[in-house]
């Protein structure tokens, strides 16, 4: 994930600074969590959503939905209901700043 | 692409070396040389490779990482026993181990660990070398408990009733049994008590024989010979799929405890119930952590499995050594799965480069597991499950309100499936 030619510079940049912070390193655990799935970089093998790049309000819709159920889906609603809002707003964030 | 992303890793970590922000020298990133600090892993399976991959990655390239596993590529699990069934082959389950050496930089070292000397820090290889280490990553899987079924040490007794419960020679090998077996033949499959590898796998081969029977060897029976009380995953799914799709080729019969083999007369003896006598026997023995983690003393739940410390996987037993994957003594409903072993292996990769950088480890752990079993070539069914650390019990626990199974087996799902096998795969090793 920290890759100049994935990521811009810009959120390298904000990402360096955050680096150390245990509130990032939390969020990126939890994003890799996703990551067997949705690829290690959010870019996803056919067959699968890839994550990285999308917009934050879209990613952040979906999740919501499918923990309400609103969404219908296979799995999804099972994971989602995992995750706290906060989580799933701190995921979209993650995701949303990866290159597609 | 994956070249670029490790030359690219590598700009990130000259970038960091030269701010000081990670502490770490990075000029020998490419080979994983120089003096960076130094992990071993051992076990190139779903934990250990991605271990490996992991603090390669988030390490900047700056920690050395030296992988220890003795086959020449890496063999799924999951999906092998499409392989047992017919439907896919070898090659469809193999990935080289290229893509870690190649594009992360992990020192790839074809070998057997001989000993760990825990105090000196040292892994002593078969081949005869030592490796050094700062932190050891030990992800060995399983390795199967013979001396509990005496007939097994018989001469040629495990090389003709086969467990084919690691991916590879024996997968091959039962597939032939079952293409020879006549058609009025019968398959017995008896599964261990839990905990063992891959909970509802048993039950998927016994489906894939089915399948396999049903189109070629109609007569044929598939007779399921269970340690447990009952189905121990996805039971009424199974047990549809079974009286639905394969009515009168499977019979499924539990509270069967294995006490014996009779290799040289094809019988399996029980416990509480009749010896049971079969034209093809697959026996799943009972499982314990893998014999490098026994011998060196981690097995501290009932001799057989790993304690961890769930924020960082290191051992109860041994300071330096992280335990992931299979060998484990598991959390609450943490099922022992390809999965669950990459969210070890992801996991305890940020808390040793944490420990190795002067950094805290993360204290809120959470993730997941996801488990797709064929009942026929085409139509799956799924547990899904989500697990956070629990501060007060110092364990990870499934998120309440969260996980489930299949409504019931379908196609879509099918797709999720072989999706989800290319992602997991790509994900621990590509």
């Amino acid at each position: 994930m920290f890759n100049i030619k994935k990521v811009g510079m810009g959120v390298l940049l904000a990402s360096l600074s955050a680096w150390a912070s245990a509130d990032a390193l939390q969020v990126r655990g939890m994003a890799a969590s996703c990551s067997g799935c949705h690829g290690t970089h959010g870019i996803a093998p056919q067959g699968m959503d890839s994550l990285a790049g999308q917009p934050k309000d879209d990613l952040l819709k979906k999740m919501q939905d499918f923990k309400s159920g609103k969404k219908p889906a296979t799995l999804m609603h099972q994971l989602a209901k995992g995750f706290t809002d906060e989580q799933l707003d701190q995921l979209a964030t993650y995701f949303a700043a990866l290159k597609k | 692409m994956k070249r670029r992303q490790f030359v690219g890793g590598v700009g990130v970590g000259s970038l960091l070396g030269a701010s000081g922000a990670l502490g770490l020298m990075t000029g020998c990133a490419s080979t994983g040389g120089g003096n960076g600090p130094k992990v071993v892993v051992v076990g190139g399976g779903f934990g250990g490779a991605t271990a490996a991959k992991y603090v390669r990655m988030w390490s900047d390239y700056g920690i050395q990482v030296t992988l220890v596993e003795p086959n020449a590529s890496f063999i799924s699990c999951p999906i092998s026993n499409l392989v047992i069934g017919g439907v896919k082959t070898m090659s469809d389950i193999t990935t080289s181990y290229d893509a870690l050496t190649k594009v992360y930089g992990v020192q790839l070292v074809r070998d057997r660990v001989a000993q760990i000397d825990a105090e000196k820090r040292v892994v002593k290889l078969a081949g005869g070398s030592d490796l050094p280490y700062d932190r050891l990553i030990l992800s060995p899987g399983v390795d199967f408990m013979y001396e509990m079924l005496p007939g097994m040490a018989a001469a040629g007794a495990q090389d003709n009733v086969l467990h084919a419960w690691k991916a590879g020679p024996q997968t091959v090998a039962l597939r032939k049994q079952l293409e020879a077996m006549p058609d009025g033949g019968v398959y017995a499959l008896a599964i261990p008590p839990a905990p063992y590898r891959c909970p509802p796998g048993p039950y998927e081969r016994a489906c894939q024989v089915a399948n396999y029977f049903s189109k070629n060897k109609p007569k044929s029976k598939v007779l399921i010979l269970d340690g447990n009380d009952d189905v121990t995953s996805k039971g009424p799914l199974f047990k549809k799929a079974w009286a639905d799709r394969y009515k009168g080729i499977v019979e499924y019969r539990g509270k069967h405890f294995l006490a014996d083999v009779d290799a040289a007369t094809n019988t399996l003896k029980f416990e509480f119930n009749d010896p049971v006598k079969a034209d093809v026997l697959n026996v799943i023995p009972s499982m314990r952590a893998g014999d490098i983690a026994v011998k060196t003393g981690l097995a501290t739940a009932n001799k057989r499995w790993c304690d961890v410390d769930f924020l960082t996987f290191e051992s109860k037993a041994a300071k330096n050594i992280h335990v992931i994957g299979d060998s484990i003594q598991i959390a609450p409903m943490m099922p022992k799965s390809g999965h669950m072993a990459n969210q070890h292996g992801k996991t305890c990769a940020a808390a040793v480069v944490a420990l190795l950088t002067g950094k805290e480890v993360n204290k809120n752990p959470i993730y997941n597991n996801t488990c797709y079993s064929f009942v026929s070539e085409e139509d799956v069914v799924h547990v899904a499950s989500v697990h956070a650390y629990d501060a007060a019990k110092q364990t990870m626990m499934p998120v309440a309100g969260s996980g489930g199974v299949s409504k019931a087996a379908n196609e879509l799902e099918g797709r999720f499936a072989l999706a989800w096998a290319r992602g997991i795969w790509a994900d621990t090793l590509l």
